[in-house]
C-alpha cells in the first residue's frame, strides 16, 4: 500500500498528505519531481502548494517536471491518483483531468472553512463516505474557480464524475455556498475512467479532531482500502 | 538586525595583531567620489562619528569603507539611539537559550524542543509600495528564524493604519494584506494571529510588523557566527542586484560608473518561491553538519552579515566581491556590499565541504559560491579581484557605534490631551444602544476576518487556534505540546502615556496568551517611533522602554530580541509611539487549549478582575467623539500577574469552557465576540448579563481597564472557579448566563437595559470591514 507523494520545489502540503496516508494505515513515500520512476507505488498524491512558484499559471510549469511522465503513464494504466488544491491544478494542466481552475471570483486568496457534499460513493476515493454526506474542511487557494466548456460539464454530470460539490450546512448546493465561483459548485471531479481525482478543498487538513475536522480522513482510508482490495484481487 | 539589549559576550578586542601582518591597506578606487563633509553627512554620519571612524581606522576611510560604516552605524544596524535604553530590559531566565544579539531569540519549550522567534518592521517600504514592502518584511523575518536552524511554523503581524475612510489608507491596507498573504502563503507558513488597528495617527505612516515562530530540536540550534580560521564564506541563494542600496540619499551617478540607468528603488522585490527553496536548502544544510554559521543578508546585506558574524566570533573575514554572483554587470564593491537584494544568505562552510554545500543548494535549484574565508585578523576585509577595497576592524564596526541617550521631555500637546477632562463626553450622544453598535462596528473592534482569510491559516496541519482568538496556538509537530503567540500594542494608550501604554501592551499580550491556557514565556518587541532626534520622541521612547522593563520583569517574560524602527514620520508628524509586543507561551497539551467563544446555553458567565471604568484613550471616545484623550488605563502589575496565574490554574484543571480577554472596546466588544463565536464554523449563542458596579453605563461597557477576563464554565464548576479566584486573591463574580443559539445579548446595568439582536451584532461586527473594502 505504497503511496507516492510527489514533491515539487514549492510544494508545501507534502507533509500534510504524508501524515494523512499514515493515519489511514498506508505507507507514504516522497518522490522528488526530478525522479523518473514512481518506485513501484500503488497510488499517487499530488499535494498542494505552489509548485515552481505557480509562475506563469498554477501547474503550468509543474507539468513539465520529469516525474510527470511517470505520473501520466501511471494514470493511463489505471493507477489511482489524487490531486489536492495545487495538485488538482497540476493534473488539469497535465491533461489528466478536464477543465481549468481560474482565479477566484473574489480575486483574492481565500483560506477558510468550506462545506461540500459527497455526490457519489462507491469510488476508490469515496467508498467510506455516505452519499449526500456534508463534509466540512479548509480550503486555501487563489485559483480554485473550476471552469470547463459546456460539453465537458455535461459529460461530467451525465457520467457522475462530480464527486464533491460545495454546499451549505443542509447540503444544498447554493450560490452563497460556492466560495470561488466554480461552475456547478464543483469542488472535486474524476476523469472518465474514474481513477484520477482532483479537488480544491483540503482533506489533508481535516484528519484530526483537535484541528477542527476529521471529515478528510475517510478519503485517505478509501484510497488505501482500494489499493488493498486490488492487492487481494 | 540583532537587538543589542545585552552585550556581545566578551569577544576579544579585534583589530589587533594576528594573521599576516603585511596586508596592504585599501587605496581609493578609481571613480570613487572624494570624501567631503557633505558626503559624510549624506551617509547619515555626524562629524563626531566620522572622527571616531578615523580614529578606529588610523587613516581616512575609502568611499567603500565609508558606505560600510554608514550602514553598520545606521540606526537599523547600530541602534545608536536606542542601545543604552534597551540594555535596561530584562533578558534572562532559565528557559532563555538565546537572548538579544542574534538573528532571533530562542527559548526552551520543553520536550527537547526550542522555539526561535522574532518580530521586525517593514514600515518605510510599506508606506511607499505596500505590496512588496510587506511581502519582503515576511521574507526577512522568516530568514531570521530559519537561520537559527528552526523551521518556521507560524507568522503573526501587527498592523496599524490610518482611518479606512481615506482612499490611500484603503490602498495601503489592501496592498499590505495581499503582500503579507501572497508571500507567506507561497512559502507555506500558516498565519496564526496578529492585530490590526486603524487611527488617524497612522495615516501617512503605516506600521507593518511581521513576527515569525520557528521550532527545532534543541541540539539543532546554529548561530550566525564565523568560527574557525580557514573556513569558507559562501554566498547562497539569489543573486545580488542593485535593489535597495542604502537608505541614504545620493544620486546614482555617484554610485556606479558607466551605468546610465536611473536610480533604483529603495524598495526590494520579494520572490517567495526562492525563499521557500532557500528555507528547505538552509535547513538541509544545517542538518548536514557541513556549515558552522549562517546569516541572512538582510539590511545592509553582505556588509552586516559578514561583519556581524565575524564580530560575534572574534574572528575576521576576507571576501572578494568579484566572486559574488551578481544580477547585473558593472556593480561596484560599494553596491555589492550594501545591496539589499532579497533571499540571500551568507554561510560559513567547513573548509573542504564547499562541494557538499553546493550539491545541496543545487538540489534546490539555488547557487552557492565561495566568496572568501574566515581569518584571524579581526578585520572585515574586502577585495575586488584581489585588490583590497576595504579593511575595517570588525568589532568596532559592529559594536563601536557611538550610542546616545537623551532624556527628552513630554510634548505639551500630548499632556493637554492626557489631562483633558473627558467627563463631558461620557454621555453617549445617540443613546447607549447606538454607542454599543458603533463601538462594536468600528473597524478597530470589528472582526478582521477580511484580513486573515487572505492568509493561509491551516497549512501543515498544526494550527490549533487560528486568527480571531486571543492568541494563535501551533502544535509542535509530532507531540501534544503547543506554542502560543500574540502581538499587541494599543497605540492610543502609548501615545497618551507611553509608560502605562507599553506596560499595558506587555500585560495584554501575556493575558492573551494565558487565556488560551498557555504560560507566557518571553517577548520579542518591535519599537516603532518617530525621529529620535526630537525631544518628545526621546521622551516617548524612554518611557515606553521603562514601562516594558517593569512589566516584562514582573511578569517574568524576558525580552529576547526585536527591532527598532525610528523616523516613522511624514512632514514632521510622527506616528503614535508603538512598541509592539510579540509574546510567546507554551502549553503542555493542545487538547486543553481554551477558546474564546461561549459554548452551551446555561453555562454561567464570570468576570475575573474588577471593573474600574477607564475611558481614557478608549475606542468609545474615538469612535463616537473623534477624541484621543484622557489618562489611559493603568496596569496593576501584581493584580495582572495574579489574574494570569489564576487563569492558567483554571485552564490546567480543565475548568474553563471559554476565556476571553477584555481590551479595545471594553466589555461590549468582549461579550459580542463571545456570543457571536467564529464565523463559518462557530455557532452564535445569546447571553443574559447583569452588572451591579457603581459606574456609568459608558465606563462600564466601554472602559478598557486592564486585568479582566470573561469566563464560562460548566454549571457544576462555578463554585470551584470562584474559590480558585479567591485563593489567588483575584476578584471574580458571576455576571450572567449563556442563552440559546441566536438569542440576543441582553445586558442590565444599574441604570439601563440593552437587548442586542444576534443578527444586528453579526452585521456590525462581521460586516464593517468587508463593506468598506469591497465598495
Amino acid at each position: 500500500m505504497k503511496v507516492a507523494i510527489i514533491t515539487f520545489p514549492g510544494s508545501n502540503c507534502d507533509q500534510d498528505c504524508h501524515r494523512s496516508v499514515e493515519l489511514a494505515c498506508g505507507s507514504p513515500r516522497y518522490v522528488w519531481h526530478r525522479e523518473t520512476s514512481l518506485g513501484g507505488a500503488d497510488a499517487v498524491i499530488v499535494p498542494g502548494g505552489f509548485a515552481h512558484g505557480d509562475y506563469l499559471r498554477p501547474g503550468a510549469i509543474a507539468r513539465f517536471s520529469p516525474v510527470m511522465d511517470a505520473v501520466t503513464r501511471f494514470g493511463r494504466d489505471g493507477g489511482l491518483i489524487v490531486g489536492i488544491c495545487n495538485g488538482f491544478q497540476v493534473l488539469c494542466e497535465a491533461g489528466l483531468l478536464p477543465g481549468a481552475l481560474l482565479r477566484n471570483r473574489s480575486l483574492r486568496f481565500q483560506s477558510h472553512h468550506c462545506r461540500m457534499r459527497v455526490e457519489r460513493t462507491g469510488t476508490p476515493f469515496t467508498s467510506t463516505f455516505r452519499e449526500g454526506q456534508v463534509l466540512g474542511m479548509p480550503l486555501s487557494h487563489a485559483d480554485g474557480n473550476y471552469y470547463a466548456n459546456p460539453e465537458t460539464l455535461a459529460d461530467l454530470e451525465a457520467e457522475g464524475r462530480v464527486l464533491f460539490r460545495y454546499c451549505d450546512a443542509r447540503g444544498n448546493a447554493t450560490a452563497e455556498a460556492n466560495p470561488n465561483g466554480s461552475l456547478h459548485n464543483i469542488a472535486g471531479i474524476v476523469n472518465a475512467r474514474g481513477n484520477v481525482l482532483g479537488m480544491m478543498p483540503h482533506p489533508d487538513r481535516a484528519i484530526e479532531a483537535v484541528l477542527g475536522s476529521v471529515d478528510g480522513l475517510p478519503l485517505f482510508e478509501s484510497l488505501v482500502g482500494a489499493i488493498a482490495r486490488k492487492e487481494v484481487a | 538586525m540583532a537587538n543589542p539589549a545585552s552585550g556581545n559576550g566578551g569577544a576579544p578586542a579585534a583589530g589587533g595583531p594576528g594573521g599576516t601582518a603585511t596586508l596592504e591597506s585599501p587605496l581609493p578606487r578609481p571613480g570613487d567620489p572624494a570624501i567631503t563633509p557633505e558626503l559624510v553627512e549624506d551617509h547619515g554620519l555626524s562629524p563626531d562619528e566620522y572622527a571616531q571612524i578615523r580614529r578606529i581606522m588610523g587613516r581616512e576611510p575609502t568611499f567603500t569603507e565609508l558606505g560600510v560604516f554608514s550602514a553598520m552605524w545606521s540606526e537599523h544596524c547600530g541602534y545608536k539611539n536606542s542601545k543604552r535604553l534597551l540594555r535596561l530590559l530584562p533578558t534572562q531566565a532559565p528557559w532563555v537559550i538565546q537572548g538579544p544579539g542574534e538573528n532571533a531569540g530562542v527559548i526552551d519549550v520543553g520536550g527537547g524542543y526550542a522555539l526561535a522567534f522574532k518580530i521586525e518592521s517593514h514600515n518605510h517600504p510599506s508606506a511607499v509600495e505596500p505590496y512588496q514592502g510587506a511581502a519582503t518584511g515576511v521574507g526577512g523575518i522568516l530568514r531570521d528564524v530559519f537561520t537559527m536552524g528552526a523551521r518556521p511554523v507560524a507568522t503573526l503581524n501587527s498592523l496599524h493604519f490610518g482611518d479606512l475612510d481615506i482612499p490611500r489608507v484603503r490602498y495601503l491596507f489592501g496592498g499590505v494584506v495581499k503582500g503579507l498573504g501572497d508571500y507567506g502563503n507561497c512559502v507555506g507558513i500558516p498565519s496564526t494571529g496578529g492585530e490590526v488597528y486603524f487611527d488617524r495617527g497612522y495615516e501617512d505612516n503605516p506600521i507593518v510588523n511581521a513576527m515569525c515562530l520557528g521550532l527545532m530540536r534543541k541540539e539543532d540550534l546554529i548561530r550566525g557566527t564565523a568560527e574557525g580560521v580557514g573556513n569558507t564564506l559562501m554566498a547562497v541563494g539569489a543573486r545580488t542586484g542593485r535593489d535597495g542600496i542604502h537608505g541614504a540619499t545620493f544620486a546614482s551617478e555617484e554610485l556606479s560608473e558607466g551605468d546610465d540607468e536611473a536610480s533604483r528603488p529603495q524598495v526590494q522585490v520579494g520572490d517567495p518561491f526562492t525563499e521557500k527553496l532557500l528555507l528547505e536548502a538552509s535547513l538541509e544544510l544545517i542538518a548536514s553538519g557541513h556549515i558552522v554559521g549562517i546569516q541572512d543578508m538582510g539590511a545592509a546585506g553582505l556588509t552586516s552579515s559578514g561583519a556581524e558574524m565575524a564580530g560575534r566570533s572574534g574572528t575576521g573575514v576576507e571576501m572578494d566581491v568579484a566572486l559574488v554572483p551578481v544580477r547585473e554587470q558593472g556593480m561596484t564593491p560599494y553596491e555589492i556590499l550594501l545591496s539589499e537584494s532579497q533571499e540571500r544568505m551568507l554561510v560559513v562552510a567547513e573548509a573542504g565541504k564547499e562541494d557538499a554545500v553546493r550539491e545541496i543548494l543545487e538540489k534546490w535549484e539555488l547557487e552557492a559560491e565561495t566568496i572568501g574565508s574566515v581569518t584571524a585578523t579581526g578585520s572585515f576585509r574586502v577585495l575586488e579581484g584581489g585588490v583590497a577595497v576595504a579593511d575595517i576592524p570588525a568589532l568596532p564596526l559592529t559594536d563601536g557605534c557611538p550610542t546616545y541617550e537623551r532624556q527628552g521631555a513630554e510634548g505639551d500637546d500630548v499632556r493637554e490631551l492626557r489631562e483633558m477632562d473627558i467627563a463631558p463626553y461620557v454621555e453617549p450622544p445617540g443613546g447607549l444602544e447606538d454607542a454599543f453598535l458603533r463601538v462594536v462596528g468600528s473597524p478597530n473592534v470589528a472582526s478582521k476576518q477580511w484580513v486573515y482569510e487572505q492568509y493561509d491559516t491551516t497549512v501543515r496541519g498544526n494550527s490549533i487556534e487560528r486568527p480571531g482568538g486571543d492568541a494563535g496556538v501551533i502544535r509542535i509537530p509530532g507531540t501534544n505540546r503547543g506554542v502560543a503567540a500574540s502581538t499587541d500594542c494599543n497605540g492610543r494608550h502609548t501615545y497618551l502615556n507611553p509608560r502605562a501604554g507599553a506596560m499595558g501592551a506587555v500585560a495584554e499580550a501575556a493575558r492573551n496568551v494565558a487565556c488560551t491556557g498557555a504560560v507566557p514565556m518571553a517577548v520579542t518587541n518591535c519599537l516603532n517611533f518617530g525621529s529620535p532626534l526630537k525631544s518628545h520622541i526621546q521622551h516617548q521612547f524612554r518611557e515606553a522602554v521603562l514601562g516594558m522593563r517593569d512589566a516584562c520583569a514582573y511578569l517574568e517574560t524576558p525580552v529576547t530580541g526585536g527591532n527598532v524602527s525610528f523616523y516613522n514620520e511624514t512632514d514632521g508628524k510622527a506616528v503614535y509611539p508603538t512598541p509592539v509586543i510579540g509574546m510567546v507561551g507554551v502549553i503542555d497539551d493542545v487538547e486543553a487549549v481554551v477558546r474564546y467563544a461561549f459554548r452551551d446555553p446555561g453555562d454561567p458567565i464570570l468576570l475575573l478582575g474588577a471593573n474600574t471604568g477607564e475611558l481614557g484613550g478608549s475606542e468609545y471616545l474615538y469612535a463616537l467623539h473623534g477624541l484621543v484623550a484622557g489618562e489611559p488605563p493603568p496596569v496593576d502589575l501584581p493584580a495582572e500577574r495574579a489574574l494570569q496565574r489564576c487563569i492558567l490554574a483554571m485552564a490546567q484543571l480543565r475548568l474553563l469552557k471559554s476565556a476571553h480577554d477584555v481590551a479595545s472596546g471594553g466589555l461590549a466588544a468582549t461579550l459580542t465576540e463571545c456570543c457571536l463565536g467564529r464565523p463559518r464554523t462557530g455557532r452564535s449563542v445569546g447571553a443574559a448579563v447583569r452588572f451591579t458596579d457603581a459606574l456609568s453605563d459608558t465606563a462600564l461597557l466601554f472602559g478598557e481597564d486592564h486585568g479582566r477576563v470573561v469566563l464560562t464554565c460548566a454549571p457544576e464548576d462555578e463554585d470551584r472557579l470562584l474559590r480558585h479566584a479567591a485563593n489567588y486573591g483575584v476578584p471574580c463574580a458571576r455576571i450572567g448566563t449563556v442563552t440559546d443559539p441566536r438569542a440576543p445579548l441582553e445586558i442590565e446595568t444599574p441604570s439601563s437595559r440593552l437587548r442586542l439582536e444576534s443578527e444586528t451584532l453579526r452585521e456590525r461586527y462581521y460586516g464593517v470591514i468587508p463593506d468598506i473594502m469591497n465598495q
